[in-house]
């Protein structure tokens, strides 16, 4: 943590888990019967409820967006370049909630919880979880939080189709969907890339099966390659370009098979760091998530059927450079709430970090943003 | 707000759907919406607009009509299709005006006259293209790469068959002249038209 702290940081925060009796029935027709959800919060709530922003996270997220957990925390929350006091998501007006899903592996109940059935971890059994499932359960964390409607419900990425999902479930439960760089279906690419990361992991022999923790030990290799083919696909050619080039780590060609160009190194370490973190069960779940999510699947696959019930107003923004979840993809989702005559506005943001461009702050996405945040908190009288 | 803003707004119905072609800052949308409880969509290629439409509570889509088109808006869409001082900046303005037809059942439009004697004058007198309060550009650096006159603009509704419901002719600072509607051709400087497909 930065002494002393920035002005616009929330500071130090601690997660705190809460726990939920009533089972719930998640998509694939199997229940839950108890779980908990890990949840930070920024800012205050006000008398009537009103200024409540819930963020969703994306694949590799979780629920520390903002500040600190202690002194020692060299690194901020995931999404800290966006929320805190005077950021788009402005901490001195907004109630932030973020969470945790299901299925995640930073202390939601996960494939690594035991389960109380076995007594065992749930590995493999945990049931496969669906981005409807997390926006039920996030609704029934509203619940418990006193929360009625959401001022806004903001994701990038997945936790944009998190938004987009709360639109179509809950309509009336929620002000304004911001969604960004995201998608209302994975293509067969996306799909293809997130096989692939899937193989890596399964193939790994470490795996066996989904029941590492029952063997002591973890699938890193198959995460590490997972991650490593996921990370191509968040950056741009030009940001890997401007990066690392071809750059060597020495200055010379060995002819031989270690990583001697910069960008095989990073991907290594980041591949290598991530499979150290990050548990593989869950990694192939929130991979089967973004996979099965298409909400116009059940309406004849007309987008613009499915949001025909969204009474939200909603804010999709892309980058130009995002070949993972292109502007076209974006633009896909605006033209159905176009025919849907749903309130929107979009724009697509020059940025040349490919889809990972949502979390770094630039002078134009930071400007619309805030603008649009502006406008919900003055609505919501914060 | 502008004149001809004041002008639009009266032919707007109270909960008409609203296409705006060039929205600018949403003045207009804004206006509408709180005013008249009309709903629709601004189109808008300027960053900084687009971000006070967004603040300001107009849906604004960021979408070129040039390389984009209105292809993403179906049929029959709108009551009123605007475009205020963009006509002249498009590439295929014909082909603008095919599609707010198509979309919108009524469209609205304004552009400068290039028959106003002003520029006649300029042109004949320096034989230099004409710059005014309302063109202030170079030949080579103008965005308004297809000025026409109001007597082009009523051969182009007659050959397409756009029915002219109202021509208001303003000055340029957008005020109504008599002198204007005597010989607007000649006299007036900017126009507002407001047009139909024929038959309906």
């Amino acid at each position: 943590m930065p002494d002393p702290l920035p002005t616009d940081s929330v500071g130090i925060v601690t997660p705190q888990t809460l726990h939920f009796d009533t089972p719930i029935t998640l998509a694939c027709n199997r229940t839950l019967e108890s779980y908990d959800l890990v949840v930070e919060t920024y800012g205050r709530l006000n008398e009537d409820a009103s200024n409540a922003v819930l963020i969703c996270h994306a694949l590799s997220g979780h629920h520390h967006a903002a500040g600190y957990h202690s002194k020692e925390d060299r690194k901020p929350g995931w999404w800290d370049s966006c929320i805190g006091p005077g950021k788009p998501i402005d901490t001195n007006r907004f109630f932030v909630v973020s969470l945790n899903n299901l299925g995640g592996c930073h202390g939601s109940t996960g494939p690594g919880s035991t389960n109380p059935q076995t007594g065992q971890p749930y590995g493999p059994d945990f049931p496969v979880i669906t981005v409807r499932d997390w926006v039920h359960s996030q609704a029934l964390l509203a619940d418990r939080l006193g929360i009625k409607c959401w001022a806004a419900v903001v994701g990038g990425s997945l936790g944009g189709m998190q938004a987009l999902q709360w639109s179509l479930d809950y309509p009336d439960r929620l002000r304004h969907a911001v969604v960004i760089a995201s998608t209302p279906r994975l293509s067969a690419q996306n799909i293809a890339f997130n096989e692939v990361a899937r193989q890596a992991i399964t193939s790994d022999r470490e795996f066996h099966e989904g029941r590492y923790y029952e063997y002591n030990t973890l699938p890193r290799r198959g995460l590490m390659l997972a991650r490593m083919v996921g990370h191509i696909t968040y950056l741009s050619d030009a940001s890997m370009g401007e990066k690392f080039g071809r750059e060597l780590r020495d200055q010379a060609y060995k002819f031989g098979f270690d990583a001697e160009f910069q960008v095989e190194s990073y991907l290594r370490y980041q591949g290598e760091r991530f499979s150290e973190s990050f548990d593989a069960n869950t990694y192939m779940l929130m991979t089967k998530a973004l996979d099965y999510f298409d909400p116009a699947y059940e309406h004849d696959n007309d987008l613009a059927k499915a949001l025909r019930g969204a009474r939200c107003e909603f804010l999709v923004l892309s980058f130009s450079t995002d070949w993972r979840f292109t502007p076209a993809r974006s633009e896909e989702l605006v033209n159905a709430m176009i025919s849907a005559r749903c309130k929107v506005s979009y724009a697509e943001i020059d940025a040349p970090w490919g889809h990972d461009a949502f979390l770094i702050p630039t002078p134009r996405y930071t400007a619309i943003f805030e603008a649009y945040m502006d406008r919900i908190a003055r609505e919501a009288g914060a | 707000m502008r004149t001809d803003l004041k002008i639009i707004e009266q032919w707007i119905k109270p909960g008409s759907h609203v296409l705006d072609l060039g929205c600018g800052d949403g003045t207009l949308l804004d206006y509408l919406q709180q005013e008249k409880q009309a709903t629709g969509f601004g189109l808008e290629i300027n960053q900084e607009h687009i971000t006070t439409c967004v603040g300001r509570g107009v849906s604004v889509i960021e979408q070129n009509l040039d390389t984009q088109g209105l292809g993403n808006f179906e049929d029959h869409t709108f009551d009123t299709v605007l475009m205020t001082q963009a006509l002249q900046a498009v590439r295929r303005p014909d082909m603008v005006l095919d599609e707010m037809m198509r979309v919108g059942r009524e469209g609205i439009v304004t552009f400068p006259n290039f028959a106003y004697w002003k520029l006649r004058w300029y042109l004949m007198r320096r034989g230099r293209m004409p710059e005014s309060e309302t063109l202030p550009y170079k030949w080579y650096n103008t965005p308004n790469i297809h000025l026409c006159t109001f007597k082009d603009f009523e051969a182009l509704c007659y050959r397409k068959g756009f029915r002219i419901l109202t021509r208001t002719v303003v000055d340029g600072e957008h005020q109504d002249r008599w002198l204007s509607r005597l010989w607007p051709n000649m006299l007036g400087q900017i126009a507002i038209y407001r047009i139909t497909r024929e038959g309906s």
